[in-house]
């Protein structure tokens, strides 16, 4: 209390000695708050030190151009589960970012009451259903009609799970376009559509695509959905009505199978995973920055 | 907020005479916007394209319920309450008792929770009250960065790291130590209950850490500054002044956690064994619902089978729909109407 005496001067007030007893539990509360932030570390470290370090290892030319061969037989690949896992997330995003723009579409340009409530209450609900459970209900949508395995059945199970964060991201970012700039629109006439699209939405475009590449991220690695509908397959398959494989579901079945071989493949897929995914989401990131939809 | 009340706004200026280029330059710059009646039809077209997405996400809960009712009958008529507290598993002569899953849902889940609810709000308390600001970026990135990473990939390293770990070094020192509770007896394996605990632990804590921290954040800073001026340690503060004051949003941080824990499969099917048993010990092997869902329904031959899957199913989702809604009502009740933000 350095202050310089201008007015009347400040009364001293001395606090009484903070006891011993209180300074010791003060640091070992904040060494325990530390050593906390250090044992969540340490696992991470552990997983991304383990998936670079075993991944890039068994990761080669034939890793990414080959089908998985036989037991037993060295070699193969997961070029098949890779480009089923794309197939089947294309399919997933041309059902889910629609549906789930549209829905975010009403909940903040139509949803401003009681209907809307109950929307955003859904959504979240939908939000935390087990990823298995949305599996069954795949299964029994497309799987038991179709009476056969399907990458459309992995595409509908996935989409289910993206609408929900689509929806309620592209309704937060709809929200922060300002007022005026809707009323501007529709000051020159411009119709109501019109500017929901054109204005709105375009404002709003970049936050918009972050929320899809986040629904798009977390359901990028899934595998409990995929179990009893995608079903995953050893060869080539490029039709939306059959088995196909997924890289998620080809780690898994290698995983826990008991082969050096596969455990081998099984790493070099996690790795390969994770970077497409991040690599998906740097790319939309960058195209919204400096692309065809800069300024959108 | 509709323009459709407002009246087309006119031009008074003098307008030029019909023909000359100064007219035709003002009409074609006018012409789409003012000139005719613009159709309402696109516009309530388009209102009831976007209510029918709305109602869309409805339906989508509906149609998840009512496949999962339909989908268990069979199975509900056969068994009714009593499939919820029979422990026999027996498909190979139609016997269905869910109990062993949900004995290890819920074990496995309050496992995960023993170990992260303390982990997590350390880390948010370091991260709001005691870290530099450069290093908070940093800190929340990183565990934000766990939350990325796929289920199937957690369980590739338990299987290939963890694993082993516990069975060599973990469980022989929890034996020795606390083998007299009855918890920590049996062979290590190092695959079972404790093994799904410890990964699902892993998987929760980044939930669990950022919704606490997005709930410390919002306690006002006079709160601390108050309890500072009050002679208090730093711990003190953070504990009179923040943790308390932040109870119900941690509380539903915690149960959000519970609900990720409770629905997650793939990691903890690679690593709880999967034996259809109810046994004291953590080190011994059991089975949850889900990881019996992903590895049984594919192969589920007789309609009764698959019929009991399902009605795993739907008792998973709805646990796991009122856990969620609970946590929702809790955070919503500290943040203030601001939705929690869903963790990927």
């Amino acid at each position: 209390m350095n202050s310089t005496s201008t007015a009347a001067p400040i009364p001293q007030i001395t606090m009484p000695p903070v006891s011993w007893r209180r300074r010791v539990t003060d640091h070992v509360m904040t060494g325990v708050s530390v050593l906390t932030v250090l044992l969540v570390l340490l696992p991470l470290i552990a997983i991304f030190g383990y998936l670079v370090f075993k991944g890039i290892g068994s990761i080669n030319i034939a890793f990414l151009t080959q089908t998985p061969k036989p037991v037993g037989e060295p070699g193969g690949g997961m070029a098949n589960a890779i480009a089923g896992s794309m197939v089947i997330l294309g399919i997933a995003s041309l059902l889910g970012v629609p549906l789930g723009i549209g829905a975010g579409i009403f909940l903040s340009e139509y949803g401003r009451n009681r209907y809307g409530d109950v929307v955003r209450f859904v959504s979240d609900v939908l939000n935390g259903v087990p990823s298995i459970v949305i599996g069954i209900v795949a299964y029994g949508l497309v799987v038991m009609r179709q009476k056969h395995f399907s990458a459309l059945a992995g595409g509908v199970a996935l989409a289910i799970m993206m609408i929900p964060t689509i929806a309620r991201t592209t309704e937060q970012m709809l929200l922060l376009v300002p007022q005026a700039i809707r009323e501007a629109a529709y000051g020159l006439g411009v119709s109501r559509w019109r500017t929901t699209l054109s204005i709105t939405l375009r404002t709003a475009t970049s936050g918009v695509i972050t929320g899809v590449m986040l629904a798009f991220a977390r359901v990028a690695g899934e595998t409990a959905p995929l179990l009893f509908t995608a079903f995953g397959n050893q060869f080539w398959n490029w039709k939306a009505d059959q088995p196909t494989a997924a890289l998620s579901l080809q780690i898994f079945t290698y995983a826990i199978s008991p082969f050096d071989e596969w455990h081998r493949q099984a790493w070099a897929g996690a790795l390969v995973l994770i970077v497409l995914i991040v690599g998906a989401v740097a790319a939309v990131r960058i195209a919204v920055r400096h692309g065809t939809l800069a300024g959108a | 907020m509709s323009n459709q009340a407002l009246p087309r706004p006119r031009f008074n200026a003098p307008e030029p005479e019909r023909g000359t280029k100064a007219a035709l330059k003002i009409e074609t710059r006018t012409a789409p916007l003012l000139q005719g009646k613009v159709s309402e039809i696109p516009d309530s077209l388009f209102g009831w394209a976007m209510r029918v997405c709305g109602v869309a996400v409805v339906a989508l809960l509906g149609l998840i319920v009512y496949q999962l009712v339909v989908g268990s009958q069979l199975s509900w008529h056969a068994f009714g309450w009593k499939f919820f507290w029979q422990s026999d598993w027996n498909p190979v002569e139609d016997q269905y008792g869910a109990l062993p899953f949900i004995y290890g849902t819920i074990v496995s889940s309050l496992l995960s929770l023993v170990i992260a609810v303390p982990l997590s709000i350390g880390v948010a308390v370091f991260i709001t009250e005691m870290c530099p600001i450069k290093l908070r970026g940093i800190l929340s990135f990183t565990t934000e960065l766990l939350a990325a990473i796929p289920s199937v990939v957690y369980g590739l390293w338990a299987i290939f790291v963890l694993v082993p770990i516990l069975r060599e070094y973990v469980q022989p020192v929890l034996a020795k130590t606390l083998g007299w509770t009855g918890l920590f007896s049996g062979p290590p394996y190092g695959i079972g209950m404790l093994a799904a605990g410890v990964i699902l632990a892993i998987m929760i804590i980044p939930i669990i850490s950022s919704i606490t921290r997005e709930v410390l954040t919002v306690v006002p800073q006079h709160q601390r500054e108050a309890v500072l001026a009050l002679g208090a340690t730093r711990w003190e503060m953070i504990r009179t002044g923040v943790l308390r004051n932040a109870r119900a949003g941690i509380v539903g941080a915690i149960i959000l956690g519970l609900g990720r824990a409770l629905g997650e499969t793939m990691a903890v099917t690679m690593v709880i064994g999967n034996r259809p048993e109810i046994a004291k010990s953590l080190f011994a092997p059991g089975y949850t619902m889900a990881s019996v869902l992903a590895n049984e329904f594919t192969e589920a031959s007789g309609d009764l089978y698959l019929s009991a899957l399902i009605e795993i199913g739907l008792a998973l989702f709805f646990v796991t729909i009122v856990v969620n809604a609970l946590a929702r009502i809790m955070v919503w009740s500290v943040t203030r109407g601001q939705p929690a933000r869903s963790v990927a």
